[in-house]
């Protein structure tokens, strides 16, 4: 029983402790210290932002002229919309990385990250079908902005699955990381889908030329609970990295440990 | 590091021949995604013997008729792109956002008289967001007419005070 063991290090595969670029973040102690000292604020601000713009946007926001008390949707549905890009941007980027440099921690973070897009992408889909229903007259239509979004949730889910498919970690990480890449085709149509088509779906009131075609009352708001959803996906992704690289520590120690007792 | 080069070459590969199959496929499928048709298109080349598809258009100003009949409520308005209009009936409830001068789409067919007659009627949202006090300044200075069409250009109203002399 006396085992001592568990004071040695888990077996990596021997990380590079200085490296240069994005491999410094592979060494999981230098990750683990620095996520930590990011993460109450990250969760903090997601926390706090998203509170407030949801709590402006449902409560102190003036109705809209022709939908009335139904725009408040808005400000729980854009910001999710949103997020199911941009998280499955940032899926992409690390797909790459993992694909390219190999990178461990790439792979440990893209399997958390698909769950959480899913799940943002689910709310976008189901707050517009709410929305739709009074508002259009229809709770689902296949449009091409809603039917590429729909797409855009199954190749989430398809990589949540994906990714744990494998009896060997390493396959399910290859083969999830080719199709997050095949996935990025879907994002510019997501995102162009309502000018190059005509669809049921509004274009963007925000763009990059041009006024916002919404009162500055409405769009504040709209912005600050934004900024609060992208706090709260990235807290929620790095916490969720943490402990995946925790659980693998944990492992590591455990195989020791038995290996020490034989 | 010649294996790092290669994947990136692969990656960069896979991309642009990824990139253009699927340009290509959507550009030629730019026909068929086409959610709903136009006036001026439908006379063109109109959808032959019946066959339902979806007509969309901004619904003329003035051109509204609402009845109730039995408990039933019936429609009748012209739905129109500026160049062609063409009149459509519909029975059934109307969505929130249908009005004179907004967009709407309609699920049917065409008649042999010509007109479209509509089993599904959808209300499509113009991608403007103000308050009603910024709408209801715009209509009083005789900015906006909401009946004639979408709103003047945002950069007009959007910064407007949502409360008189406020």
């Amino acid at each position: 029983m006396d085992v001592q063991p568990s004071l040695a290090p888990p077996p990596p595969p021997p990380p590079p402790l200085g490296g240069h670029g994005l491999h410094r973040f592979a060494n999981p102690g230098r990750f683990l210290r620095l996520s930590g000292a990011v993460l109450p604020w990250l969760a903090g601000a997601g926390i706090l932002l998203t509170a407030l713009g949801l709590g402006w946007g449902l409560f102190g926001v003036p109705a809209d002229y022709q939908q009335g008390d139904a725009v408040r949707i808005l400000y729980v549905h854009v910001p999710a919309a949103q997020m199911a890009l941009g998280g499955y941007l940032v899926l992409a980027f690390v797909s790459l990385a993992s694909i390219i440099w190999r990178h461990p921690l790439a792979d440990l973070a893209a399997a958390e990250i698909g769950p959480v897009g899913a799940a943002f992408t689910a709310l976008c889909l189901g707050t517009g079908s709410i929305w739709g229903k009074p508002m259009w007259g229809t709770w689902w239509i296949w449009d091409a902005r809603l039917t590429s979004v729909l797409i855009l949730f199954f190749l989430y889910l398809g990589h949540v699955v994906l990714v744990r498919a494998f009896d060997d970690p390493t396959r399910g990480q290859r083969a999830g990381a080719i199709l997050a890449l095949i996935g990025v085709v879907n994002l510019p149509v997501i995102k162009f889908s309502v000018d190059w088509w005509n669809t049921l779906h509004q274009p963007a009131a925000i763009t990059l030329s041009g006024a916002p075609a919404m009162h500055l009352s409405m769009l504040w708001p709209l912005l600050t609970a934004s900024a609060g959803y992208a706090c709260l996906f990235g807290a929620i992704v790095v916490a969720r990295t943490r402990a995946a690289v925790l659980e693998r520590r944990l492992q590591g120690l455990l195989l020791v440990r038995t290996e020490a007792a034989r | 590091m010649t294996g790092k080069r290669r994947r990136i070459y692969l990656v960069l590969a896979c991309a642009i021949g990824l990139g253009s199959a699927s340009a290509l496929t959507l550009m030629a499928l730019s026909d068929n995604l086409v959610f709903f048709l136009s006036p001026s298109q439908l006379a063109e080349k109109a959808p032959q013997g019946g066959r339902a598809f979806r007509l969309g258009g901004l619904v003329e100003s003035g051109s509204l008729y609402k009845q109730t009949i039995d408990g039933h409520p019936q429609a009748k308005f012209r739905v129109s792109d500026g160049a062609a209009s063409i009149e459509v009936e519909y029975d059934g409830i109307l969505p929130d956002l249908f009005r004179e001068g907004q967009g709407a789409v309609a699920l049917g067919s065409l008649r042999p008289d010509g007109k479209f007659r509509a089993s599904e009627v959808l209300a499509k949202h113009d991608e403007s967001y103000m308050p009603r006090e910024v709408a209801d300044a715009l209509k009083k200075s005789g900015h906006w007419n909401p009946s004639a069409g979408p709103p003047p250009p945002a950069a007009t109203w959007n910064t407007l005070p949502t409360k008189p002399g406020g």
